[in-house]
């Protein structure tokens, strides 16, 4: 019972504190998630993420739903689930009955530029310490500026650039120019 | 209104199962709905975006709630927003079930190796839209009015407050820079 409050309630505090999206939810992912619960590992939420990228839905739901999971089983994952949409629900729900107009006051729009720059100082944090992690020589950086260019200038779809992406694993692994986990030789 | 329940329900299952990467990936099935259904119009959508890039939560989450209440009230809302998730939890359920399983497999992590890098890239890439238009003025042109000076400034003092104390909540950095954003307009 515990840990199911303490899914729903970590998980409504992600939502409630997230602005944009998913990915913009990784700092607070690796602050609530990582560091305090110790629910996953740093590599395990990379995992989610890539998962999450070529499957159904939307990452941050499918995030909470993998957390809950292997935590507490099936009703884990729909309760960490439940708890991740709670304060868009109730958000959108007061702001459509009440404030339709909310983006006309100018004091929001102000408020909201300023959020989105400390989105930004957020962000940058969030990946230079992945960048630390996950590129670690020539194969990971050559993957890595690929992935960049393609998703930044190719307009080709994420899911396309996943396989790309794996299938250079496959070989990058033969080839020993990436690490591969549980291989101790790599 | 028994009807128009059941095809909330089975629009935004179907969304939440075809809509593969995040929160824009709904907005082609949206604009199917306002077509087909007219439960709302292209104005209106345009501005339930708006309203869902700028409140907290997952921007999809934040999106169905808002059709669902706009379209069949507070218990439409619920609805949709139900509806949206449940594809994801079915599908990454199954899928962590037998996650660790797939992972014995050599050319799993294989994989997994390849992708790990590219994903880093696709958090780059979806946070580049929102540094450039945070940072920098894009209608100005090549001259110094390009950048926005006072928005990098606060920029690069809250990167340096949260790389000396990194023990602050991430929270506290959307606030402080919610607050600066009031007070440049000042």
């Amino acid at each position: 019972m515990r840990v199911l409050w303490d899914l729903y309630a970590t998980w409504f505090k992600m939502g409630l504190v997230t602005f944009g999206g998913g990915y913009a939810m990784l700092p607070m992912i690796q602050r609530e998630v990582i560091e305090k619960r110790h629910w996953a590992t740093e590599d395990e939420i990379l995992d989610y993420y890539a998962i999450g990228q070529c499957t159904p839905g939307i990452i941050a739901v499918n995030t909470a739903t993998f957390v809950g999971y292997y935590q507490k089983g099936v009703l884990g994952g729909i309760v960490a689930t439940i708890g991740v949409v709670s304060p868009s629900f109730i958000i959108i729900t007061l702001i459509a009955a009440f404030l339709n107009n909310f983006l006309e006051y100018e004091i929001v729009v102000h408020a909201l530029k300023g959020i989105n720059i400390g989105v930004c100082v957020l962000m940058v944090k969030a990946i230079t310490g992945l960048w630390k992690k996950s590129i670690y020589n020539i194969g990971s950086f050559v993957i890595f500026a690929l992935a960049l260019l393609l998703s930044l200038f190719s307009g080709l779809s994420t899911v396309l650039l996943v396989i790309v992406a794996a299938v250079t694993g496959i070989i990058f692994s033969r080839l020993k120019l990436v690490k591969v986990e549980g291989d101790q030789n790599a | 209104m028994l009807s128009t329940y059941l095809s909330l329900i089975y629009e935004f299952f179907k969304t939440g199962l075809f809509s593969i990467g995040g929160g824009l990936a709904t907005i082609p099935f949206l604009k199917e709905m306002a077509e087909v259904y007219g439960w709302f119009d292209l104005d209106t959508l345009s501005m339930m975006i708006a309203i869902s890039e700028s409140t907290p939560g997952p921007m999809g989450i934040n999106m169905a709630t808002y059709v669902g209440y706009n379209t069949a009230g507070i218990f439409g809302a619920l609805l949709t927003t139900l509806s949206i998730v449940a594809p994801s939890i079915i599908v990454i359920t199954l899928i962590a079930r037998y996650l660790k399983q797939f992972k014995k497999i050599k050319v799993v992590n294989e994989i997994f190796a390849g992708i790990k890098p590219a994903v880093i890239a696709f958090i780059i890439a979806a946070v580049y839209d929102l540094f450039i238009s945070s940072l920098f003025n894009i209608d100005a042109g090549v001259s110094w009015a390009f950048f926005d000076l006072p928005c990098i400034i606060i920029f690069l003092v809250l990167l340096f407050i949260y790389q000396r104390l990194p023990k602050i909540h991430p929270v506290l950095i959307i606030l402080i820079a919610g607050i600066c954003g009031i007070l440049l307009s000042l």
